[in-house]
Formats: C-alpha cells, sequence, structure tokens
C-alpha cells in the first residue's frame, strides 16, 4: 500500500507571535514547523504503516528551506520525500496550489492521500478537497480516525455537533484534524538516517501534466486587493484589587452598561 | 467564459435532518446587501431529499427565489453527490456570486465545487462588499467594477486580507457562521419556488455513511448566547466549572470555553470557543481563567465587552479585555454570582 502525506512548512502561530513596535505582525521572528494537522496527517500514516505495511511519501510545495520539514518527516518514519519548488510557481492561491501539487502526486504511486484539513497560516481548508478534485478521488474531509480494511478506509468524519462514520474505496483522499492523534517523536536514530536520504526535487518542468496556466499568482483566480495586519483593539483597564472590591468593580460595570 | 452571462448573488442554504441552518439566513441578510448595489436578485438554493416544507421560510427571510433540488441521494451530507447538485446548478444558473456557509459541510463542499466549475473560493469570509478592483485605478491595469471583495482574518487572525476574483464566475466565498446579520422575518413574504432535477451520476466518489452519531451531550448554541462565561484551563477541574455555570445562570447566560478545556475533556468540543472552535460575539463575554493564546481571541475579540479574571497579570487576554481583574477566580467567582443574585433580587 502506498500513502502519500502532503505537508506544509507554516509559520508558528501558537503562542509565539510577535508583533513589530508598529503593531505589524513580526514574521522574521517566527518559527518554521510541519503544520500540526499535517503532522497528524503523518502520524496517521505512519499507525497504518505500522499496521498494514505501507511506503509512505511526503511531498510538500514551498521554498527550499522546507527541505529541514522533509527531513523531520523521513526522521519521524517517512520512508520518501519529494520537495516542489519553483519560482514559477510562487504566489499561487489554493486553486494553483492544488493543482500543483496533484500533478505532483500523479507522479507517485498512491492508494491514499493524506492532507491536513488546514494550514495555519492561510487557515483556508481549501487544498485538500481540491486536490482530490483535481484527481477525481473520493474524498473525506475533517477525520477524527482512519482505520483501513481491505481496499476501503473506514473514517470518522467530523461535523460540528455529531460524526458520521464513512466507507471509502481506495484510492482516496482524507484530510485530517489534529484530533487524531499525538504525533510521535523524532527519534535519534531517524534524526541520522534522514539526514543520510535524498530528498526528491522536482521544479515546475518535471510536472508534465500540469497547465502553466493553473499555476503561480498568474494561474490563481483569487487576487489579493489588500493585505494588513490586523488592527488590535487595544487593552482596556486592568485591575487589581482583593475579591471584594473585584466583585463591586465588576458589578458596576455590568450596571454602567447597563447589563443588569 | 463569458462573464457577462453570470447574474445574481446565490447562497447554498445549508440543512442538516430537514432543518435550515441558521447561516442559510445569515447568508440571506448579507446577500441582499450585495444584490441591491448589484441591481439583482438572491436565490437559496436548498439540496436534500423531502425540502418542499422549507422554501416558506427562506422566503420570509428575505430570499427572492429559492431552487430546491430533491434527490433521495440527497438526503445526508456526502460530498459527491452534493458537489454534483451544487456543479449543476451552477451551470445551469449561472449566478455571479455564490456564497456558501464556512461550516463543516461548506468547508468541504465549497472547495470541491469550486474546483470543479474552475473558479476561486475565498475561505471563511468575515466581511463582503461590492467595489472596484483593483481598488485604486493602476496604469496598464483595466479597473473592474461591481467586483465581490471578500475580507478574511488569516495567520490566526492576525492579518486580514481582501481578495477579489476578477476574472472566473461565481464569485464564491465560504462565509464564517455568526458574523453576518439575518433580516427581520417578514412573515409571508414568497420566493419564487423552483424545482430544479439535475441528474446525478452514482460513482466510485460516493462515499458511504455506515453510522451517524451525534452528540447528546449538549444543545445550547453559543453562538446565539447574549452573555457568554467561558473558562479555560485555570478553572482546574470539570466539577470547578460549577462555579462558572452558577454565574452563568443568575445572568441568563451560557457557559463555553476554550480548547485547553475540551481536551481535557471537561467540556464538549461544541462549546469551544476560538479558530478551530466557534465565533462568538456576544453582548460580554468572561473569560475565566483563559491565558488568551491568539487561536482563543480570535474566536471572541469581537464581543462587546470582554472581562477577564485571571492570576497572572501579564496573561494576553488583557490585551483584549475592556476590564481585566488580576486575582483568583475560585474567590471572585462566586462571590460575584452572590453579589450578582442580591443586585437581581433587589431589582425585583
Ligand atoms: C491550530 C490551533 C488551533 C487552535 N484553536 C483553538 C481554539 O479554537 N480555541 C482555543 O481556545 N484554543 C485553540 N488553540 C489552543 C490555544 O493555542 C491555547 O493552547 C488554548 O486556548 C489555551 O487554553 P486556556 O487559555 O484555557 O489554557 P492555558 O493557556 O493553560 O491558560 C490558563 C490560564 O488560567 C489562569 N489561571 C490558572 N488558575 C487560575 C485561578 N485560580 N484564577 C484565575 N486564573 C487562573 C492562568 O494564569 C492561565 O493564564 C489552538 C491551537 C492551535 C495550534
Ligand atoms: N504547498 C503545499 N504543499 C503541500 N501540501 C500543501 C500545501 N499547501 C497546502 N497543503 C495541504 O493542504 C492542507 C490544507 O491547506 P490549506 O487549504 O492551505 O489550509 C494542508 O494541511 C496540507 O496538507
Amino acid at each position: 500500500m502506498n500513502i502519500v502525506v502532503c505537508i506544509k512548512q507554516v509559520p508558528d502561530t501558537k503562542g509565539g507571535v510577535k508583533f513589530n513596535p508598529d503593531g505589524t505582525l513580526d514574521r522574521a521572528s517566527m518559527l518554521a514547523i510541519m503544520n500540526p494537522d499535517d503532522k497528524a496527517g503523518l502520524e496517521a500514516a505512519l499507525r497504518i504503516k505500522e499496521q498494514n505495511g505501507a511506503k509512505v511519501t511526503v511531498v510538500t510545495m514551498g521554498l527550499p528551506k522546507a527541505d529541514d520539514m522533509l527531513r523531520e518527516a523521513l526522521a519521524m518514519g517517512a520512508d520518501e520525500a519529494v520537495l516542489v519548488t519553483d519560482r514559477r510557481l510562487g504566489g499561487a492561491d489554493t486553486w494553483a496550489t492544488s493543482s500543483t501539487v496533484a500533478a505532483a502526486v500523479k507522479k507517485l504511486d498512491y492508494d491514499l492521500i493524506i492532507t491536513g484539513r488546514q494550514a495555519i497560516d492561510g487557515d483556508t481548508a481549501q487544498v485538500g478537497p481540491q486536490i482530490a478534485e483535481h484527481l477525481a478521488l473520493p474524498v473525506i474531509s475533517y477525520a477524527e480516525d482512519i482505520k483501513v480494511e481491505g481496499n476501503s478506509v473506514i473514517v470518522k468524519r467530523q461535523y460540528e455537533d455529531r460524526y458520521h462514520e464513512v466507507k471509502a474505496q481506495m484510492p482516496c483522499l482524507i484530510t485530517a484534524l489534529s484530533e487524531l492523534n499525538e504525533p510521535r517523536y523524532m527519534t535519534p536514530g531517524g534524526i541520522f538516517d534522514a539526514y543520510d536520504k535524498e530528498v526528491t526535487v522536482w521544479g515546475r518542468d518535471d510536472l508534465t501534466d500540469l497547465d502553466d496556466a493553473n499555476i503561480g499568482l498568474a494561474g490563481s483566480p483569487t487576487k489579493i486587493a489588500k493585505a494588513s495586519d490586523k488592527v488590535r483593539k487595544g487593552a482596556g483597564e486592568k485591575v487589581t484589587l482583593d475579591p471584594k472590591e473585584s466583585v463591586e468593580y465588576i458589578v458596576n460595570k455590568l450596571k454602567e452598561k447597563h447589563v443588569i | 467564459m463569458s462573464l457577462e452571462e453570470y447574474k445574481g448573488v446565490a447562497i447554498f442554504a445549508q440543512q442538516v435532518d430537514n432543518k435550515l441552518s441558521s447561516i442559510a439566513f445569515e447568508l440571506i441578510g448579507k446577500a441582499h446587501e450585495l444584490a441591491a448595489d448589484l441591481g439583482t436578485d438572491v436565490t437559496a438554493v436548498v439540496l436534500g431529499h423531502d425540502i418542499a416544507g422549507l422554501a416558506d421560510k427562506l422566503g420570509e427571510y428575505g430570499a427572492d427565489k429559492v431552487v430546491l433540488i430533491d434527490n433521495k441521494e440527497l438526503e445526508t451530507y456526502r460530498t459527491e453527490p452534493y458537489a454534483q447538485a451544487l456543479t449543476a446548478y451552477i451551470n445551469e444558473y449561472k449566478p455571479e456570486i455564490m456564497l456558501v456557509g464556512a461550516t463543516a459541510i461548506g468547508r468541504d463542499l465549497g472547495p470541491t465545487v469550486s474546483a470543479r466549475v474552475k473558479t476561486g473560493l475565498t475561505a471563511d469570509c468575515t466581511s463582503l462588499e461590492i467595489g472596484d478592483f483593483p481598488l485604486q485605478a493602476r496604469e496598464g491595469q483595466e479597473q473592474k467594477h461591481n467586483q465581490l471583495l471578500m475580507t478574511r482574518p488569516a495567520f490566526g487572525g492576525n492579518t486580514i486580507a481582501t481578495i477579489a476574483c476578477p476574472d472566473n464566475r461565481p464569485q464564491m466565498a465560504t462565509v464564517r457562521p455568526g458574523v453576518m446579520q439575518k433580516l427581520p422575518k417578514e412573515a409571508g413574504r414568497k420566493a419564487e419556488v423552483i424545482n430544479f432535477n439535475p441528474e446525478l451520476t452514482v460513482n466510485n466518489r460516493f462515499v458511504e455513511i455506515l453510522n451517524i452519531v451525534k452528540n447528546v451531550t449538549s444543545t445550547v448554541d453559543i453562538m446565539a448566547a447574549k452573555i457568554l462565561v467561558s473558562g479555560g484551563r485555570g478553572v482546574g477541574s470539570a466539577e470547578n466549572f460549577k462555579l462558572l455555570e452558577d454565574l452563568a445562570e443568575v445572568l441568563g447566560g451560557t457557559v463555553s470555553c476554550s480548547r485547553a478545556v475540551v481536551d481535557s475533556g471537561w467540556k464538549p468540543k461544541d462549546l469551544q470557543v476560538g479558530q478551530t472552535g466557534k465565533t462568538v460575539r456576544p453582548n460580554v463575554y468572561f473569560a475565566i481563567g483563559i491565558s488568551g493564546a491568539i487561536q482563543h481571541t480570535a474566536g471572541m475579540e469581537e464581543s462587546d465587552i470582554i472581562i477577564a479574571i485571571n492570576k497572572d497579570e501579564s496573561a494576553p487576554i488583557f490585551d483584549v479585555a475592556d476590564y481585566g481583574i488580576v486575582g483568583d477566580l475560585n474567590k471572585i467567582v462566586p462571590a460575584l454570582t452572590e453579589a450578582l443574585k442580591a443586585e437581581l433580587a433587589a431589582k425585583n
């Protein structure tokens, strides 16, 4: 069985968001990490590999520095890694990204494709289903649990107030939630081996099954009209009082604002 | 594709168990404004089985037309039959704008359909308006008018981007639930009802639903609450949430929580506020024992009044709170409940 996991390197927004003195986002100081949902997707693939036997290939489209993240994936236990990188692919929206990643995946063998639900930079949750669309595969989004049974997968698909237990024939694509599992750490031996392994690097010209009209900034139907760092509502009052005074303070505020 | 062929504002009117979701009405409300600016009308598209009864309500909340796609395959949401049906609607009726809720259904259906009809999709929008693209005229680039300008947060709520889709139709967006306003109900207002029966082709992409498990734990809707008493890991235990429940009860409010609380198993997921939970905008939001990580504040910072209680004076929640109290929740919250009880009793 062949599993392809699509992973993305993202700036770490968890807790570590830093602002410049002028209130704009300090991107340079943020660490680049493997997107959390994708890491859960990789962990799910590795568990399937352990139970059923599988070859796990990770694929990313990104800057050359995404090599670090691919090595982390190899150190966790992925068998192969592919980096798709080319200046002509830059500025892609989800349509162009999914077209490109799908073209890369087409060059590989796959029974199961796993993507994260969403990447914490763009927060779109669109690339997974769109890759499935380009490959004409069944898609199951928001997976909380994945089981492989013969030629099928059985997935717990999360909704707001319920879940569906869904069965799909492979090949298919699943988008993984971070809730799926606790990803393992890299092992020292794994880290050592990971640096000896080859990462396959593909440029735009290696992706033959891809139209120029569907890549990069020019191939993106959505265009950014304006982007700005969010102007945060300033901090209000902050008081340190004893419990009794604190209570009076809150009650007075609720009265002032006509809540009570 | 001739862009001029595409006319009208359409919304996907999500139903679950043959009950329309609140987002359907929110989308109609916003679609009305957009349609007024464009001089066009609003169509609500309903997919399901035995759904004829849903049309009246959509009319009363402002839909001018209701398109019903009624098919046994659409009874319960599955990506492929829904994508086929909505794609068929778009190809047949050619709306210039297609809005879908950014729900667990919409964020699966939206990307699939947008890729199928080859158009752009802007995710999880919090503001939509009609305007020019580019915003300012630029030499050497045609400025297009009457474009849908879609604004959305990204980077966990740290940046906002306004996005257009100038060269493809429809212009598609998923819209965050709880942000747009519904119109007041106009009893007796009728929409033109159109039954549309595209053929759905069963193929290998149809998945099989083996089982549906509903969360029976809670039925409260934190997005509708006017007062939310929200607790974080600082509350300490599931049992200790009693303090917050008592406070909520005196105020006629509802309890919600941070993700750390859901991860600890103290409260169910549908009470979670934040980036991966729900976006809430109550009149009053109490943040009690919540640190205020960006993923949490992304879901609550639009609340009218934010009152934070936290023992750590450097907790980031104080940066968004209108009123911050540095102190121990275990001492303050029960005393506050008692004080409010006394206040309210004195009033009546
Ligand atoms: C991709 C992603 C998505 C996420 N989505 C969400 C989301 O949707 N919603 C969400 O909430 N989080 C989300 N998170 C998690 C978020 O980053 C934080 O980890 C989480 O919000 C922390 O919850 P907390 O504030 O309850 O806990 P903590 O950060 O542990 O804070 C507890 C606070 O309680 C205070 N406290 C302790 N005891 C007392 C006391 N006796 N009296 C007063 N104060 C006390 C402490 O000082 C502390 O500030 C997400 C994270 C990621 C990576
Ligand atoms: N550049 C990329 N390379 C590989 N996978 C990606 C890329 N962008 C997005 N993905 C995958 O698609 C998922 C959803 O991303 P997004 O739609 O950007 O939120 C991610 O969790 C990844 O698994």
